[in-house]
């Protein structure tokens, strides 16, 4: 067959001429290899300090977003839920009450939301499943924690903070899902 | 009773004692760091400035560790075998002529601990005792991988030194002596041993790397096969000094190789200087040989993988030794030419 990558060797079992059989060429060899790359470029990215480039479409931890006045977009729908393959979501619905209308956006809310997020994939069907672009994925980090309880986010690490939005520019170019 | 005489060898002892740990503690750190170029990483960086407290921290982690002594060892045994290891280690530089002599406080200070007519001799001997700690530790330990590094460790220990001993008497044939002073000396300037003898001293570098436990010949320590071999049982500091003793091991053998094979102290331009002067460029010119060696000794290691057992013993018995015999053979007939008994 020919060779597509042009790497292609005959193997041969020929018996070792002398100076083969005496192993010292080929260790001289291997020692300029290694000594060649003692010069070469690290590859390391060194992390706390420097980090890598994410590509736009990375998928790291969710955020629930808030619309412009500040009022939760989820209503509980639990679609997000039954799309999620690895049932990592979960989450209990209740009625928007009087005087609740600045806080959700729907009249059904999610009271607990959590997502266990040693069980999620970071598959994005979630995102995807979503009919009121209230759950997205973001380029940020899961951080690592010590116990397994810890990597259950509720709604305390999930929702948005009104004064610290979460830029999701990035992931809601197309605007397909309407106008927010 | 000379008591002058007795400080000065009391502190030349212990400024070497403390060089070759300090030697041996930074050659773990830059073992690593030249693991981790060949490897194209970056290597230890987080403790100080290019992680040169390196060595500290893991000092102080070896003693934070638990000191844990099986059940089923040979307490006794068990405590003595990291000793041992780090002790014969350790002696080997008594003999090793640092420098020429040196000029203070009116007297001529002599830059070697004791000046045996029989150094050579005394040198293979405590390289023979260092086998020791490997085994009184491996069996001590009462286990069985263990024990197999201990048994690999001694019949490697004895199937190399002895090619080693025959590459070294055609440097003892060449100089007519078995003082390591009078050997050094005789390499004046440029005129070193590997010149004439490069085949003693490939061999008597192979065996080094043996002696030392060093890749390719590591067998005694392979993780794979034997998880760590000998110091399995070993924790805390009682593992810090059999690692330790590795490297001071490979100190003293650079220093060993560039004594008998690289003029030791002798630079070339030597002549031009004198005095104190020239005692402190000697010993700055025997340093850079022996990181020189240290540093090839580490290249082998991370590019070499490590021979199988057999192929050690092959190695040992039916290459090295036979071209030890003969090397010896010639170069006893070319001295006994060059002396007229034909």
């Amino acid at each position: 067959m020919e060779s597509l990558s042009n790497r292609k060797k005959v193997v041969s079992d020929k018996p070792m001429t002398f100076v083969e059989s005496l192993y010292l060429p080929a260790i001289f060899n291997g020692m300029m290899v290694t000594l060649k790359h003692m010069f070469q470029r690290r590859k390391t990215i060194k992390y706390p300090e420097e980090q890598r480039v994410f590509a736009p479409v990375y998928r790291g931890m969710h955020v629930l977003k808030r619309d412009e006045q500040g009022r939760e977009n989820c209503t509980a729908c639990g679609l997000c839920a039954v799309a999620c393959p690895a049932e990592a979501i979960t989450m209990v619905a209740e009625e928007r009450k009087k005087g609740e209308e600045h806080l959700y956006r729907e009249e059904k809310y999610a009271e607990t939301y959590e997502i266990n997020m040693l069980r999620c994939i970071f598959c994005g069907l979630c995102e995807e499943a979503c009919p009121k672009e209230a759950i997205f994925l973001t380029d940020r980090i899961v951080p690592t924690e010590y116990e397994r309880g810890e990597f259950i986010y509720g709604k305390d690490m999930l929702v948005e903070k009104i004064d610290q939005r979460i830029d999701i520019t990035k992931r809601q170019s197309t605007g397909k899902r309407g106008t927010v | 009773m000379d008591y002058a005489l007795i400080i000065e060898k009391f502190v030349l002892v212990v400024i070497l004692f403390l060089i070759s740990l300090g030697i041996a503690a930074y050659s773990t750190y830059f073992e690593r760091k030249l693991a981790a170029w060949i490897q194209d990483r970056v290597g230890p960086d987080r403790a100080g400035p290019f992680g040169i407290l390196q060595p500290i921290a893991d000092g102080v982690k070896m003693f934070l560790k638990e000191d844990f002594i099986p059940q089923n060892s040979d307490k006794w045994l068990f405590i003595i075998g990291p000793g041992i290891a780090m002790f014969t280690a350790l002696i080997t530089s008594a003999i090793i002529p640092w420098g020429p002599d040196i000029t203070m406080f009116g007297r001529t200070i002599s830059l070697q601990v004791t000046d045996f007519n029989i150094g050579v001799l005394y040198m293979f001997g405590v390289v023979s005792i260092g086998v020791y700690g490997i085994m009184i530790g491996g069996w001590a330990s009462n286990n069985k991988y263990s024990l197999f590094g201990a048994i690999r460790a001694s019949s490697q220990m004895i199937s190399y030194e002895l090619a080693m001993g025959i590459s070294l008497i055609t440097i003892v044939l060449m100089s007519g002596s078995l003082s390591l002073t009078d050997i050094v000396n005789r390499q004046h300037g440029m005129d070193w041993n590997i010149w004439y003898q490069p085949v003693a001293f490939l061999v008597f570098f192979i065996c080094s790397l043996a002696e030392t436990n060093r890749a390719p010949f590591d067998l005694p320590e392979c993780e794979s096969e034997l998880i760590g071999g000998y110091h399995t049982e070993y924790s805390s500091m009682k593992l810090g000094l059999f690692l330790f003793s590795e490297y001071v091991a490979m100190f003293i053998s650079s220093a060993l190789i560039a004594m008998l094979f690289f003029g030791g102290y002798n630079f070339p331009g030597m002549d031009a200087f004198s005095g104190n002067l020239l005692a402190v460029l000697c010993v700055g010119a025997f340093f850079a040989k022996i990181f020189f060696f240290i540093f090839v000794f580490m290249w082998i290691r991370w590019t070499i993988p490590r021979f199988r057992f057999d192929q050690l013993m092959h190695l040992g018995w039916k290459t090295l030794i036979p071209i030890a015999i003969i090397n010896m053979l010639i170069t006893g007939l070319v001295i006994a030419f060059n002396e007229g008994w034909f």
